[in-house]
């Protein structure tokens, strides 16, 4: 019995989320008496971090095959180290990578998969957000063998210390017909389901050519920019900047939104964030009822002033 | 080609949530039921598109009670060929997949077409899990899906970027926003739906492996606190939220 947790290491090192499975998987284990073992496929260095998360040993595949993330090859790795450890739980992170392993490696071992977990199991219960968090429903899992994948800043951080051991590990990567032809990085934006800060704005904007206030506010507190799906529909902003119901769904620290009415669809993807920040000219929009601190004004005005105030608490 | 679009029963985007039965049901009381907006929007559209330019079928197929007749004859109005529902209750994201993937093994589609995920459990976990138990190619959170021939080029969101992939038939693929535009269904198309073919097949033996113990509702914000100027808002996002 021990908790093996899947690190994605897609860009060649450990992502944030990988820290965030890892986190989630230590507490675990440590909680239940047990060991945390992690798994990560492909070339990635670094991976004695992991220790300060109370993982114990890392099995590193460092086959170069895996590079290339392929949710077919990695499913088969995973349920390798499986085997190797015994694991009767395995943690994946609810990002890009989990989304498309942990279902396959449920189906592959038979086992119950809870995604989307925003706290530790009690038991075999495990708690999410339904209803694109306009509830949380406990589910247990049946079955001997569980798989739960976490949902990214849902856990408060327990930092450890220590260092893992990393050892070698291999098994037969099996022949899939994905090929990778291309790889996009928006390398110089953060990613939005890992900012801790998101400045998000919507068709109170009034144009694309208005985003600059919100842009150099999200620059100045390190945040990441969203928007309403308008905006992205009329082609103001991209389209992965559109969270809600049928964008992303985010959960940072502090949300601010500026000149977005607050209709639930777009509240579903937001209202998991920690501190939620509305500008808004109209008193009455929604809104305001899903805040925490609000201010009725003008965001042509409120934006640049806050830019100013946080330089000063900085200066 | 032949095509095979997944689709749920969810309730309407706006639709009040509460629970019954002790907080371990949804009440469905007063609820109105849509398809599942990326089933729908994306992968029954795209579908339909690629079935447009190259010949073939669209098939719709949902695992639910009669009470999920209804979406699926939207589905097809919006264009599907035929649709086939298993008749099953659905507590478990596996025990469905199985249901999925014992009926697709004996049809041999081409292309596996899914949502990213539903809007009512969020679970994205169906396909995947389909994918595995064909032992098919599975493409996640797809946002552009071309064929050409039986090489399919698509693209699929990662963290902080896109990934570009070409991949053979057959494969399953959960589609998000981006693969197509919503299509809203004309007279004609809801007169000819009702006498499309809607099968309704047995479901197959198949255990779940999770079940639901109960709902909770958040609690509610505490209220919000209006202020008046940026000043006082930075300070108290610093000094008392601690979040900056
Ligand atoms: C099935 C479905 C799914 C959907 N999914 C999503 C989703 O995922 N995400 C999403 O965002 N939406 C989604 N929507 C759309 C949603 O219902 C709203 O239409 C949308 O969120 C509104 O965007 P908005 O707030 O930017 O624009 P508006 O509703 O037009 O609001 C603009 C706001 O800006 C304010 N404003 C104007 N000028 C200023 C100013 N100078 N300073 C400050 N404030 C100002 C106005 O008072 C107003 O409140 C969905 C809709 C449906 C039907
Ligand atoms: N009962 C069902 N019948 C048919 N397809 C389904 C069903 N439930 C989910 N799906 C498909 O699987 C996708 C992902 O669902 P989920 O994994 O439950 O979030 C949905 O968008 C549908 O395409």
């Amino acid at each position: 019995m021990s908790v093996l947790i899947y690190t994605d290491s897609s860009n060649g090192a450990l992502t944030k989320n990988a820290f965030e499975a890892a986190n989630y998987g230590g507490q675990l284990a440590k909680a239940a008496g047990t060991d945390a073992i992690a798994i990560v496929a492909g070339s990635a260095s670094g991976l004695e971090e992991l220790g300060n998360y109370g993982i114990s040993k890392v099995l590193h595949v460092a086959d170069t095959e895996l590079d290339n993330f392929d949710p077919q090859k990695i499913a088969h790795v995973v349920a390798a180290a499986v085997t190797e450890t015994g694991a009767d739980t395995i943690v994946f992170t609810h990002d890009y990578s989990g989304k498309s392993v942990a279902p396959r490696l449920s189906a592959k071992l038979d086992a119950g998969l809870v995604t989307g977990a925003i706290a530790l199991p009690n038991g075999n219960v495990v708690k999410k957000a339904v209803f694109s968090g306009k509830a949380f429903a406990e589910i247990e899992i049946t079955t001997a063998t569980k798989i739960i994948s976490v949902l990214p800043n849902s856990l408060d951080k327990v930092e450890t210390g220590g260092s893992a051991e990393v050892v070698a590990f291999s098994t037969e990567i099996p022949s899939t017909g994905i090929t990778v032809k291309e790889i996009k990085k928006e390398s110089t934006e953060l990613s939005l389901t890992e900012a801790d800060i998101v400045v998000s704005a919507g068709r109170g904007l009034k144009g694309p050519e208005n985003w600059g206030i919100v842009e150099d506010l999200a620059k100045e507190l390190g945040a990441a920019t969203a928007c309403s799906r308008p905006v992205s529909d009329i082609g103001w902003r991209p389209h992965h900047e559109h969270v809600g119901q049928t964008g992303i769904a985010i959960r940072p620290n502090l949300y601010i939104a500026a000149g977005i009415s607050g209709a639930i669809q777009h509240l579903a993807g937001v209202n998991g964030s920690k501190v939620i920040v509305v500008i808004n000219t109209d008193s009455e929009a929604p809104f305001f009822k899903a805040a925490d601190y609000g201010i009725v004004g003008d965001a042509f005005e409120v934006l640049p002033k806050m830019l100013e105030a946080i330089k000063q608490l900085k200066a | 080609m032949k095509i095979l679009v997944c689709i749920s029963k969810a309730p309407d985007t706006t639709a009040k949530i509460a629970f019954t039965d002790g907080d371990t049901k949804f009440d469905e009381e007063g609820v109105q039921f849509i398809v599942n907006p990326y089933d729908e929007w994306y992968a029954l559209v795209r579908g339909l598109e690629l079935k447009e330019a190259n010949g073939g079928s669209v098939t719709v197929l949902n695992v639910g009670a009669a009470d999920s007749d209804p979406i699926i004859r939207k589905a097809l109005a919006i264009g599907a060929d035929n649709a086939v529902r298993i008749d099953a209750e659905t507590t478990d994201a596996l025990y469905v997949a199985k249901q999925i993937s014992n009926y697709a093994k004996e049809q041999g589609f081409d292309i596996i077409l899914a949502g990213k995920e539903t809007i009512d459990y969020n679970g994205s976990q169906i396909a995947g899990m389909v994918s595995e138990l064909l032992d098919s190619p599975y493409i996640s959170l797809a946002s552009k899906l071309d064929m050409n021939g039986n090489i399919a080029t698509i693209e699929r969101e990662i963290e902080g970027g896109v990934e570009i992939i070409e991949v053979n038939t057959p494969f399953v693929l959960s589609a998000a926003k981006g693969m197509a535009e919503p299509r809203i269904p004309n007279m004609r198309g809801i007169m000819a739906a009702r006498s499309k073919p809607l099968t309704v097949v047995p479901s197959s033996e198949a255990t779940a492996a999770t079940s639901i113990k109960g709902f909770t509702l958040p609690p509610e914000k505490s209220g919000c606190k209006y202020v008046d100027t940026a000043e006082e808002l930075v300070a108290l996002l610093h000094n008392e939220a601690k979040a900056i």
